[in-house]
């Protein structure tokens, strides 16, 4: 107990505490999505666990990449297992950030006043994006190698600029060890370092406003339960249930390896994007090469590009849900949207 | 809880059941533990050393029997630690570890003044390993030396 008087008179334990107390979670039939950023955050701090791991015997270059990660997956113990949790771990975050960033769509949490917990949400979803790509090309395999030849010339389709982007990311003008050292730094450094600053307020946002009761059960008595304890605990039940399928997912299916990368062989027939590029690939894919004298891969890119301006701008746009009204419209389309990125991945996985 | 057989006691009832109430918080404590056992073996495995390479090196080739005229010493890769091999101003071979039994660092070979030198803390060892001056506390371990063909061959004895 001396200890305990002790800590509280020195750190702001009970300051703390008293917050997480008084913060309540709305209990109704749509509870269960709370779960959703509670498993992205959960996955995230897996993700930096197993890649500073990783990081011990990991050699960024041209030559010792692939090496250094085959000498991980055979020789060091367990080596096969944190690698292969870290791929896990990172698939099932992308599934969550989808499931996250739709439920948090079709419930409208994104009303007044969380706009800024909702433009926060999208700028680390494309954060993410950027490590599963920067990261894909880290062991320097072939399927690596080509997946981030054709990645980056998309880059090069964005109107004006696209070149020098293409060069500048590349390093050069084509995928080298030069390529896969600034890829390294993305994905160990730069990425996760504006992550864990976006995610920081993302994290006090919430705390600030809440969680958001959904407009359809506006009308219903409301009931809830203290975060501390009552939904902390059920958040840690949710994420031993994770751990337990990501170990399982790990044991039964690891991670390949592949062939090394060798920029001399010709590229690898049915080679695929990782699943979540897989619908913008095949988009990209539906636009004939020319648009009234534009190319069409240009047009494409702006499209998604204006798509991507206004999905962040969202909160602003739905001026029905912002006066608490049911807005039909953007129900529609946040369906659209669902509808369409899974049609184009099955697509793009049978194609 | 224990009980006398002899004088059997019902415990008294207690609203609040501390017995039950120890019980799941030792039991949960004890899983607890169980299961931070089985997420931090495998991180513990992992760090520690992967592989001991070099470790069971038996023997090696040190040198080229030209490469080495009298009086002079040479810093050989032996296992996963560096040896020395030297030949006396007579012309005998002679191999050690060129780990100083101080602090680590390596030996090398004084040519002129018959002795092994360790410049840290200016530990000397004469030509049988032993030491003659400075703060080493035992004498460098000694290899078996001899030549195969063109090559010296080192070994552990």
């Amino acid at each position: 107990m001396a200890i305990k008087e002790f800590l509280t008179s020195r750190l702001p334990i009970k300051e703390t505490l008293d917050i997480l107390k008084r913060k309540e979670v709305p209990v109704h039939r749509f509870s269960p999505f709370y779960y959703l950023g509670g498993i992205c955050l959960y996955l995230l701090m897996v993700q930096v666990v197993t890649g500073v791991l990783l990081l011990i015997y990991y050699s960024p270059s041209e030559t010792e990449a692939y090496q250094s990660v085959k000498y991980i997956m055979t020789k060091v113990s367990f080596g096969w297992l944190i690698r292969s949790i870290h791929a896990w771990s990172a698939n099932i975050l992308m599934v969550a950030l989808f499931l996250h960033l739709f439920s948090t769509f079709l419930l409208k949490a994104y009303r007044p006043p969380r706009e800024f917990t909702w433009m926060t949400g999208i700028l680390m979803f494309l954060t993410c994006l950027g490590l599963g790509f920067t990261g894909y090309l880290l062991p320097w395999n072939q399927l690596a190698y080509f997946a981030t030849k054709v990645g980056t010339e998309i880059v090069a389709a964005v109107p004006f600029m696209g070149e020098v982007l293409k060069e500048f990311l590349r390093g050069g003008t084509n995928v080298t060890g030069v390529t896969l050292t600034r890829f390294f730094a993305l994905h160990i450094w730069i990425l996760p370092m504006m992550l864990a600053a976006i995610a920081g307020l993302h994290l006090i946002l919430v705390q600030k406003h809440g969680m958001s009761r959904p407009l359809l059960e506006a009308s219903k008595p409301k009931k809830s339960m203290p975060f501390f304890p009552h939904f902390l605990l059920r958040d840690l039940n949710v994420w031993l249930l994770v751990l337990a399928v990501l170990t399982i997912l790990s044991f039964y299916f690891p991670t390949h390896l592949g062939e090394p990368a060798d920029p001399l062989s010709p590229t690898p027939i049915g080679i695929k994007p990782e699943w979540y590029f897989l619908f913008t690939f095949q988009l990209l894919k539906l636009f004939p090469a020319h648009i009234l004298g534009f190319e069409g891969e240009h047009i494409g890119i702006i499209g998604l590009g204006i798509v991507g301006v206004l999905v962040f701008l969202v909160p602003f746009l739905d001026k029905k849900s912002a006066k608490d009204e049911r807005s039909p419209i953007f129900t529609f389309v946040g369906w659209f949207f669902i509808a369409s990125i899974v049609g184009l991945t099955i697509w793009g996985v049978l194609d | 809880m224990e009980f006398d057989l002899k004088s059997p006691k019902i415990p008294e009832f207690q609203p609040e059941n501390p017995a039950r109430r120890s019980f799941l918080s030792t039991a949960i404590s004890t899983v607890g533990l169980a299961f931070l056992g089985f997420v931090f073996y495998p991180v513990f495995k992992y760090l520690k050393q992967p592989l001991a390479s070099g470790i069971n090196v038996k023997s090696t080739v040190a040198a080229k029997i030209s490469e080495l005229p009298n009086d002079s010493g040479k810093i050989f890769r032996f296992g996963d630690a560096p040896a020395i091999l030297i030949r006396t101003p007579e012309g005998q071979l002679k191999s050690f570890s060129a780990v100083c039994t101080h602090l680590d660092c390596t030996v090398q070979y004084v040519p002129g003044k018959r002795h092994i030198f360790c410049a840290c803390h200016s530990g000397k060892y004469d030509l049988n390993g032993r030491v003659i001056s400075g703060p080493p506390p035992r004498p460098l371990e000694e290899f078996k030396v001899y030549e195969e063909g063109e090559d010296i061959i080192v070994s552990r004895t």
